[in-house]
């Protein structure tokens, strides 16, 4: 705790924190960050650099950071990296480890990256490594990834939660400093809904920083801590700390991360460790500050060097001295008050280099710099330092009247400090896709036209001063209500505080003439983009900042050019001698800073990952040890094992016990809507390709639905209940659509029509019962329903009870075989499957699954939509061209299937394949030629849509979509496959029963 | 044989969570004249203003839709109430399908019953953006709900049947934090 001072600052002194970094054990105290409490121990080798693992310490104190990138571990599973240690709390116990080192931080091998530096200039990537192409992914671009490195996150399941939390209110603040506060206070006192965010542990920004600042008569410290209380007290006022607003979403949806428990020795057990919050507001108020520019020269990334904007805050909000030799180099008046501040904290300034020429210096901070009787040394210039894990000297330059640089002397410090002037934080007003202006004033650039409704306030907008800040946010925050209806009178704020000019020069310092220097001057530390990647660019005939930016990578990934965007931006103005507003800016990009990929998970993991549909026999199959598929969002039995069966032995067995007995199906998840009104059936016949209005009452009709262009989107049978009812089922995935398709028809296009349409999908429950036996199984479980072929035909639907309920029985097959459909309502279900199991046992009822139902309907040639169509088929090439009614005027898709190309007899048709090695079973998506010797490339003609082992056949099955299929019917064609060609036969879809003798008994 | 059983999706009681039973669900849609009529056949005046629900002892009808209301009832009342809405309604042109089945619900309710709400749901449930007796088709996360809130702090949750667990399993993840 050498360098911690003896009063001061906002930690608490009596609570003592042990952490490690490294395996070292520290110290810290109550209020510590991770990079206050190790600076408080003298230690400022914090990393290792992306590229070239140089040392690195700590350049900021808060998310500008972008060298001090460190890993807390909890335990195997919580391990964080690549958090910036100026953000994160110390906790007792606190485990912190170095990144991209190795074997240690001091010591570390990948240093000698820094070696072939010349190897690795701007865009090396692109240059280097171009041949041979194959080795990029899997030789170059592993290795870079391996070298340039970050932290490594557990591979462990993440055993935390994360929460997620819609909020609406009219005025969301970011940022609590004095501008936040005060807008925050005032939109609170209209009595609108107010969240505000700060990313901070504490609310206070810039005010928790200050030594002497005085607002309204209190210490700036005690009227924080008033603001704060009094917005807390007020029931509509949201206080979100730690909670960084990370991204600008249209229409006012800005994204907050939350870490409610990161900074706890042992969190609470029903805690979130964070949560992601979607507000909503009605008006947003950017009061986001700014953030200090470094001094760029040679040397200027080494561990020690640090804004002085952080040194002050080290100083004044933690009581850390971050030297007690420090060397200050001004770009900017705000520079003084740090220098005068270090020195009140106990350290020594060995010089005040001001970069600027004589007479710059101005305002409060300069004067008492200089009633401090620090030493200022006008026309400097930094050109070298010396200290590798920590500086121990800089060389100073002298910049004469006549512009030209001479070497000035070596002073000796532990400590640089640098300023260049602030950048307003401007980023979530740029994710907004508001606009900026250049303000020459300040040197930088500031909202302009907004996109959103949004303000900025304070710094964020280059308003200056303490009090101004505090009055700007006021307005703001008042104007802002006002704008969602809750009107308020503006309050006065006063305030007294140093309020020195925040201006400086973006760009790098001027060096020797003629000098290449050696050593590398930074401009973005996080990527490790020097001043020369910069200018080589521009060489190379980079003009645009757009490409600039993604040759150099500068300002790119996590950092977004926070403390490098507008430097570089100098640089380039500086060599192609245009004013940094023509440069222009890249866009920032979100998240402001890094967000947790379990914040966007939230509870959607593992099984809650998305909604999982379960049929009424799910639990019975499940006690069974049935095998379940995904279909969509349902988990559906794809085949009911019996002892130590594979699928092939279990689908077998499904098939032939269904053709030869009976076999059950939960068919529950077809979708289903009731079509209801006088002119349903007129609906109908506009909507599906079938003539309905013939369809009589109590009998069902395949239907097929195509869309405008004719090609097939679904089908299913269509049952008539009454007159003016239907019954419409649709495929399992396509019911959603199906139903919206209706609803938008009917409300766009079909107003004239009187009638309606209700899902009613999850109102049934479906068994079919399938097989030579069906109607002994069913006779069992009803009283009321004559089941004789006369009564109850192929597509016949009737109405009686089953099992003692209301049920829809239709005659409907999917297999081929005498069958029924049994609809009761869904709660009946998981006992109505049990039920006709037991009734079935004496026949032998096999349940089969899906796998089963596939290969059924195969051997029959019945179509599924969306494995044997792709959406480029028409009825036509799917060989239900039978199902349109021929005699419609019109009906969706009519106009489209007429177009001539649609009707080309070369059109890829379905066919069936026989291979004649019935043993064979072709894979499904195989493409398929006409000969197998061909010039490469070979042409092909079509592919494999369906194939299946049939074991009531004996044989392999399979269907094609085929260009010209039909007319090849009996030709020899050839599936090509990687072992070689397979000969198939083309022959009709229907292998099995095809005058369809067992359907009619 | 005897008859098939009810089994209803189980939904665990909760501090903040009261399954409701088995009621009678019909969806009815239709014009201006067909709802004064089901009006009559319901016994309470199905509202016209978008959004909002009206109930009368143990019966409810939740506005949907311009052409869509949601009507309640209790399970015993199922085939009388739609004898009488039939009638009242005899050759208007309308749509009344049962939905009984389709549907699961239950009230989420207490001091956290809006925080709860907004875990998944991205409307704005302030008491005066949403008030008592209003009432909508929403999302809860990935699943479609009804919501309508009966009291200021008692929303009733309606969920297709499949539904149910994501849903209840959703909501219990963000009580987590609430009930310790």
């Amino acid at each position: 705790m050498r360098c911690r001072t003896t009063t001061g600052g906002r930690v608490n002194r009596a609570k003592k924190i042990q952490f490690t970094f490294d395996g070292r054990t520290y110290q810290g105290l109550e209020g510590d960050t991770v990079a206050s409490a190790l600076l408080s121990n003298g230690v400022h080798l914090l990393g290792r650099s992306f590229k070239y693992h140089r040392p690195r310490g700590i350049l900021g104190a808060g998310a500008e950071e972008p060298n001090a990138l460190i890993t807390v571990i909890r335990d195997e599973a919580r391990r964080t990296p690549n958090l910036r240690a100026t953000q994160v709390e110390i906790y007792e116990g606190m485990t912190v480890v170095s990144q991209n080192r190795w074997p240690s931080l001091s010591f570390d091998l990948g240093a000698i990256n820094s070696f072939f530096s010349p190897m690795l200039p701007a865009g090396f990537y692109n240059k280097t490594f171009m041949w041979p192409r194959s080795w990029w992914f899997k030789v170059y671009e592993p290795k870079i990834r391996a070298a340039a490195g970050l932290g490594v996150a557990s591979t462990r399941p993440d055993p935390d939660r994360y929460a997620q939390q819609f909020a609406h209110c009219e005025v969301l603040v970011v940022g609590a400093g004095p501008a936040g506060l005060a807008a925050a206070l005032t939109a609170a006192q209209s009595g609108a809904r107010v969240i505000l965010c700060d990313e901070q542990a504490e609310m206070g920004g810039s005010l928790l920083s200050e030594r002497s600042a005085v607002v309204d008569g209190q210490p700036a410290s005690d009227w924080v801590a008033n603001a704060v209380e009094k917005l807390r007290a007020n029931p509509r006022v949201r206080l979100l700390p730690r909670t960084t607003a990370f991204g600008y979403f249209p229409h006012n949806n800005i994204g907050l991360s939350e870490r409610i428990t990161d900074h706890l020795a042992s969190p609470p057990a029903h805690l979130p460790r964070e949560r992601l919050w979607q507000v909503r507001a009605t008006e947003v108020i950017l009061a986001t500050g700014g953030i200090e520019r470094p001094l760029i020269f040679p040397g200027n990334d080494r561990p020690g060097v640090m804004l002085a904007s952080a040194a002050r805050t080290y100083a004044n909000r933690y009581g850390v001295r971050v030297g007690e030799r420090i060397a200050v180099l001004a770009g900017c008046d705000v520079a003084f008050e740090a220098a005068v501040d270090l020195s009140a904290a106990g350290a020594t300034i060995a010089v005040i280099a001001d970069v600027r020429p004589a007479g710059s210096a101005d305002g409060p901070g300069y004067a008492s710099a200089k009633a401090a009787g620090l030493r200022i040394l006008p026309n400097a210039t930094a050109l070298s330092v010396t200290g590798k894990l920590r500086v121990t000297g800089v060389q100073l330059g002298i910049l004469g009247t006549d512009g030209v640089v001479v070497s000035g002397e070596t002073v000796a410090c532990d400590a640089i400090v640098t300023s260049g002037g602030y950048t307003p934080s401007v980023h979530l007003h740029s994710q907004s896709r508001g606009k900026l202006a250049f303000d020459s004033l300040l040197g930088a650039f500031i909202p302009a036209a907004t996109a959103e409704r949004t303000r900025s306030a304070g710094f964020s907008r280059g308003v200056t001063g303490l009090a101004a800040a505090l009055q700007d946010g006021a307005s703001v925050g008042a104007a802002a209500a006002s704008a969602t209806g809750f009107h308020t009178e503006v309050p006065g704020f006063s305030a007294r505080a140093l309020d020195s000019n925040l201006t400086g020069s973006p760009g790098a310092l001027p060096q020797l003439p003629g000098s290449i220097p050696p050593a590398k001057a930074f401009v973005d530390f996080q990527n490790d983009v020097t001043t020369r990647d910069i200018s080589l660019a521009q060489r190379e005939g980079f003009e645009s900042i757009e490409h600039i930016k993604r040759y150099t990578t500068t300002g790119m990934a996590t950092d977004q050019g926070k403390t490098s965007g507008l430097n570089a931006l100098g640089i380039v103005a500086e060599a192609s001698n245009r004013p940094i507003a023509q440069v222009g800016l890249t866009t920032y990009r979100m998240p402001y800073t890094p967000v947790t990929f379990g914040a966007f998970a939230g509870p959607a993991r593992g099984d809650q990952f998305d909604p999982v549909r379960r049929t009424p026999s799910h639990e019975w199959a499940v006690a069974r040890g049935g095998v379940f598929e995904d279909v969509g969002n349902w988990k559906r039995t794809r085949y009911f094992p019996v002892g130590q069966e594979d699928m092939h032995a279990a689908v077998n067995r499904e098939c032939l016990a269904t053709r030869n007995s009976v076999g059950m199906f939960d068919a529950s998840t077809l979708g289903k809507i009731e079509v209801v009104g006088k002119d349903a059936a007129e609906f109908l016949n506009r909507f599906y390709v079938n003539n309905w209005s013939n369809l009589g009452v109590n009998r069902s009709r395949y239907g097929i639905l195509c869309r405008d262009d004719g090609f097939v989107y679904d089908d299913g049978v269509i049952v008539r209940l009454a007159e003016d009812r239907f019954h419409v089922t649709t495929t399992t995935g396509g019911a959603a659509r199906v139903f919206n398709m209706m609803e938008d028809y009917l409300q766009t296009e079909w107003q004239d029509l009187s009638v309606w349409i209700t899902s009613t999908s999850e109102q049934w429950s479906v068994v079919a019962v399938q097989g030579p036996k069906a109607r002994d199984v069913l006779s069992k479980l009803t009283s009321d329903i004559d089941l004789s072929a006369t009564a109850l035909p192929h597509m016949g639907v009737t109405r009686g009870h089953i099992g003692g309920v209301p049920a829809i029985l239709m005659r409907v097959s999917f297999t081929g075989e005498l069958g029924f459909e049994v609809n009761v309502p869904a709660e009946y279900g998981a006992d109505l499957w049990e039920a006709i199991y037991a009734a079935g046992k004496e026949f032998g009822i096999t349940p089969y699954g899906t796998e089963a139902m596939h290969v059924l309907r195969a051997e029959k040639g019945y179509i599924i939509v969306g494995q044997d169509t792709d959406g480029t088929l028409t009825p036509d090439d799917a060989g239900v061209a039978w199902a349109i009614g021929k005699t419609k005027r019109d009906f969706i898709g009519k106009r489209g299937m007429d177009r001539a190309a649609l009707k080309s007899a070369s059109r890829k048709q379905l066919v069936g394949l026989q291979t004649e090695d019935p043993a064979v079973v072709l894979e499904e998506g195989a493409q398929i030629v006409l000969a197998p010797n061909q010039p490469i490339p070979f042409q092909m003609v079509g592919h494999v849509t369906s194939s299946y082992f049939s074991a009531n056949l004996g044989r392999s099955i399979a269907m094609a979509a085929v260009a010209g299929g039909r007319a090849k019917m009996g030709e020899t064609i050839y599936v090509a496959m990687p072992g070689g060609d397979i000969p198939v036969k083309v022959v009709s879809t229907v292998f099995y029963d095809p005058q369809g003798a067992r359907l009619n008994v | 044989m005897s008859k098939l059983t009810r089994r209803s999706p189980s939904i665990e009681a909760r501090s903040w969570l009261e399954p409701l039973p088995t009621m009678t669900r019909l969806s009815f849609r239709g014009g201006p004249e067909a709802v004064a009529a089901a009006s009559r056949g319901f016994g309470l005046e199905l509202p016209s203003t978008a959004c909002r629900a009206a109930s009368k002892g143990s019966r409810a009808a939740l506005w949907l839709g311009p052409d869509e209301h949601l009507l309640l009832a209790p399970e015993t009342e199922h085939e009388s109430v739609r004898q009488t809405l039939l009638e009242a309604l005899g050759q208007l042109p309308h749509s009344l399908v049962d939905i009984g089945h389709r549907q699961a619900a239950f009230l989420v309710k207490g001091t956290h019953a809006e925080w709860l709400l907004g875990g998944g749901c991205p409307l704005d449930l302030d008491i005066a953006a949403f008030p008592v007796g209003m009432c909508t088709r929403t999302v809860y996360m990935k699943s479609e709900i009804y919501l309508w809130r009966k009291a200021a702090e008692e929303f009733h949750v309606e969920t297709w049947r499949s539904f149910t667990p994501y849903v209840v399993n959703m909501l219990a993840d963000a009580a987590h934090e609430c009930v310790a």
